[in-house]
């Protein structure tokens, strides 16, 4: 009678998609499993049945060893399960108390539910207090809130989606000291994450997920981090390769630059100097400069004369065109609206930063016949998976987009390239083919700057790392024997953070 | 020249009751997170409706129920239109004043030229309409701040996918919502055929509900900010016809124009004051005028 949780034969079809078919598990007390699969698994639907916000078409679950079929996810929280969400599902303008008095069925009164709070929260070594509103919690505070939401209601199944995204290192230690506690109380865990170290070091058992078939339920400790992305993926993982590099003369110096305070973080006295054929990784939390840093040197955003040139030529008092022709290009992360318009075929979206150089406008005019070309070699280069260039850009998947917009700039010859998040939101055989891309550009003889969320993709791709902190840039390090501690450590930590005491 | 301020007052109130109305109802409605600017189009209704179910029974109760009921109808077909079939809230609110006002000036026609029945007298010589007006204000902050289904309301404003993943009906809250909205709309434009006017004239709402729109915004949402920015534009509303009967020197159309200008020059300061200020961040809810579309 173990199973808290048992799932037999579920299936989900939306039009065109089978995002579940046939799946098969169960989650037993005290443990914390693992739901393991590629983006487009169908691990959000399969959870999103669990929690009663999507209604499968075939199979059934069981909680406790009874029938279970949630409605509504209010349903599965009176049934005792609990969700923490990937995207934070919190009310930026209303305070903790009320943002976890919107999760509870029956919320006690205000001064009771506070007192609740603050109890759990030292109780697990999660310090937070109920009258702040969210918009001034950090990313690490914010989830403590949804956390503490779910603990509130005492579940005995409680999902936790990719919650590690927008933790340091450090905070996800902390995180998962809390979840064992909870584990040993006896809730059940099931835990959604693509990163394979977390779950092999964390997790009891995994369920690996492909194409939205089980593959097999298996101990992560008794199989490496490749075996298992092998059962993810389908297929070998392709190494990538990372020879024929040699870092040269200096292409990219930015000196004393700093920006003014806005809407987002002030760069702060950013220095770095970036040679040809090489990668520097820049690492952090989101929001911690990454887009103001690609903003400064893309020339978005205006920088103070003398702070960024490109092969000895001061570029700081031009424009993004002007860079762009120069050989400074820059891929920003956000795919829609930043990097690309929607609404625009692929060929009128190679128009917007391939233009000149590339001689698809001249004398002011579009060259269309040229614009298509280009965009069909991308295309082919790239293994974009679309119908032509004449597709709207808002048409592709996530990943097909990103490896357009790396493409693009990858194949503009730059000198020196800008690329924030290059792998996010991709599956990980287009992540391999991107990573590889961008190897072989610094192989060239370009420059490259990556800033990334993925410390093992930087470990992978950089040559030297720096940390980007609040604005400020640490002093670069070589990869070469860099740790993750060590990384975690140059990120800032736990930002405040403490290990998780007995609960009272 | 002679203006008596306790006089003033009490004409203000007069004057800035049906904004306050409607702005009340508006202030809801936006803090579900939806922007509906069909309210000019739901006060000229409700004073059509208003006026003709008080001519015809003889009771002004009657005429503010049958106003209510109109101006909720009419937020029907704005909730039908973006709620299920997902149109453009702008333009569907637009659309909604457009239809609004065509629609009084055909069927109000027959109406013209006819009188009110008086209305009911209340505590201190004010009508109840007034009292009511000013009650609600309390009980509109009470509901969103302090009770379970207005934190609910507000969730569903600040963030429509968070509140649907949390299992609250996102649809459901946000037609209740407009729904209100209507009703307090076309009670507001009542007021002004029944116990302003008098009389039902075409048109005869003259923006009052664009001024409503703006005081929300100048109260930053919050109801006690509405009842201010009600006072203010009934004050100048109240005052420059107190000039102009006093005979000053100064251009009627000018001094017609004070509170339209008043409320201009407020907003401009206010969003100066947010701009350049240290007010930290709008007060708007966060998925204002976003469609909310469920995956099912």
């Amino acid at each position: 009678m173990s199973n808290v949780f048992r799932a037999e034969g579920l299936g989900k079809t939306y039009p065109g998609v089978r995002a579940n078919d046939d799946v098969s598990f169960a989650v037993e007390a005290g443990e914390i499993h693992a739901l393991l699969g590629e983006n487009g698994a169908g691990k959000s639907t399969l959870v999103k049945m669990i929690y009663g916000l999507v209604r499968p078409d075939e199979g059934r679950m069981a909680l406790l060893g009874t029938p279970y079929a949630p409605h509504d996810p209010r349903a599965a929280r009176a049934a005792g399960v609990a969700m923490v969400f990937q995207h934070f599902s919190l009310f930026d303008a209303l305070t903790v108390a009320e943002n976890i008095a919107l999760g509870m069925e029956n919320p006690p009164p205000r001064a009771e539910l506070a007192r609740r709070i603050a109890e759990l929260s030292q109780g697990y070594g999660l310090p937070l207090n109920p009258a702040r509103r969210i918009a001034a919690l950090s990313a690490g505070e914010r989830q403590r809130v949804e956390i503490l939401r779910c603990l509130l209601q005492n579940p005995r199944l409680l999902i936790m989606d990719e919650p590690t995204s927008v933790l340091t290192p450090q905070e996800a230690e902390i995180l998962f000291a809390t979840l064992r506690q909870l584990a040993e109380a006896g809730t059940a865990i099931l835990y959604i994450s693509h990163k394979l170290e977390e779950i092999r070091s964390h997790c009891d058992r995994a369920t690996i997920l492909r194409q939205g078939k089980v593959v097999g339920t298996v101990d992560p400790r008794a199989h490496s981090a490749r075996e298992l992305a092998a059962m993810m993926v389908g297929a070998e993982m392709r190494l990538v390769d990372r020879s024929g590099r040699k870092p040269g003369a200096p292409v990219l110096e930015v000196r004393g630059l700093s920006t003014a305070d806005g809407e987002g973080v002030a760069l702060k006295d950013i220095a770095l100097s970036l040679r040809t054929g090489e990668i520097l990784g820049i690492g952090g939390v989101a929001g911690n400069g990454q887009e103001e840093l690609l903003s400064a040197l893309s020339g978005e955003t205006a920088t103070t004369p003398g702070t960024v040139l490109l092969e000895g030529r001061d570029l700081s008092a031009a424009g993004p065109e002007a860079r762009r022709r120069a050989g400074l290009l820059a891929a920003p992360e956000d795919r829609l609206g930043h990097a690309a318009v929607p609404e625009f075929s692929l060929a009128e979206n190679t128009l917007l930063t391939a233009g000149t150089r590339q001689g698809l406008i001249r004398k002011g005019l579009i060259d269309r016949k040229a614009a298509t070309a280009f965009a069909q070699q991308v295309i082919r280069a790239f293994d974009v998976r679309t119908p032509g260039p004449g597709t709207a850009a808002g048409a592709l998947s996530g990943g097909n987009l990103q490896k357009f917009v790396i493409g693009r700039e990858v194949l503009g010859r730059p000198r020196a390239l800008v690329v924030n998040q290059p792998t996010w939101g991709v599956d990980a055989g287009a992540a391999a083919a991107i990573r590889q891309a961008l190897l072989d550009l610094a192989a060239q003889g370009a420059g490259l700057i990556v800033n990334s969320q993925d410390l093992d993709e930087l470990l992978e791709l950089s040559d030297r790392f720096c940390a980007l902190n609040q604005g400020r840039l640490s002093a670069p390090r070589p990869t070469e024997g860099l740790t993750v501690e060590e990384i975690g450590l140059m990120l800032g930590g736990a930002h405040g953070m403490e290990v998780a005491h007995v609960p009272a | 020249m002679m203006i008596d301020p306790l006089s003033v007052f009490i004409l203000l109130l007069g004057a800035a009751t049906p904004i306050l109305f409607a702005g009340l109802g508006e202030l809801v409605v936006e803090r579900a997170g939806v922007l509906n600017l069909g309210v000019e189009g739901m006060m000229i209704g409700g004073a059509l409706a208003g006026f003709a179910v008080a001519h015809a029974s003889g009771s002004t109760a009657l005429g503010f129920l049958a106003a209510a009921i109109a101006g909720a109808a009419l937020s029907m077909i704005f909730a039908v239109l973006t709620q299920f079939l997902l149109s453009n809230q702008v333009a569907t609110g637009l659309a909604l004043t457009l239809f609004g006002l065509g629609l009084t000036a055909m069927f109000g026609k027959p109406y013209e030229g006819m009188k009110a029945p008086a209305m009911m007298p209340g505590p201190l010589g004010l009508n109840w309409m007034i009292w009511l007006g000013i009650a609600l204000v309390p009980l509109v902050w009470w509901f969103l701040a302090r009770a379970q289904p207005g934190l609910i309301l507000r969730a569903v404003g600040e963030n429509h996918d968070a509140a649907h993943g949390l299992g609250y009906p996102v649809r459901r809250v946000r037609i209740l919502a407009i729904g209100f909205g209507g009703a307090l709309a076309g009670m507001g434009g009542a007021y002004i055929s029944i116990a302003t006017v008098l009389q039902w004239t075409e048109g005869m709402t003259a923006g009052a509900g664009w001024i409503a729109l703006a005081i929300v915004v100048f109260a930053q949402w919050n109801p006690w900010g509405v009842l201010a920015g009600a006072w203010l534009f009934g004050g100048v509303t109240v005052l420059q016809l107190r000039l102009q009967a006093a005979g000053v020197a100064v251009p009627v159309q000018l001094l017609s124009m004070a509170p339209y200008l008043a409320t201009i020059i407020v907003l401009v300061l206010i969003s100066a004051r947010q701009k350049f200020g240290r007010s930290g961040g709008a007060a708007a809810p966060g998925s204002l005028g976003r469609p909310f579309h469920a995956l099912r």
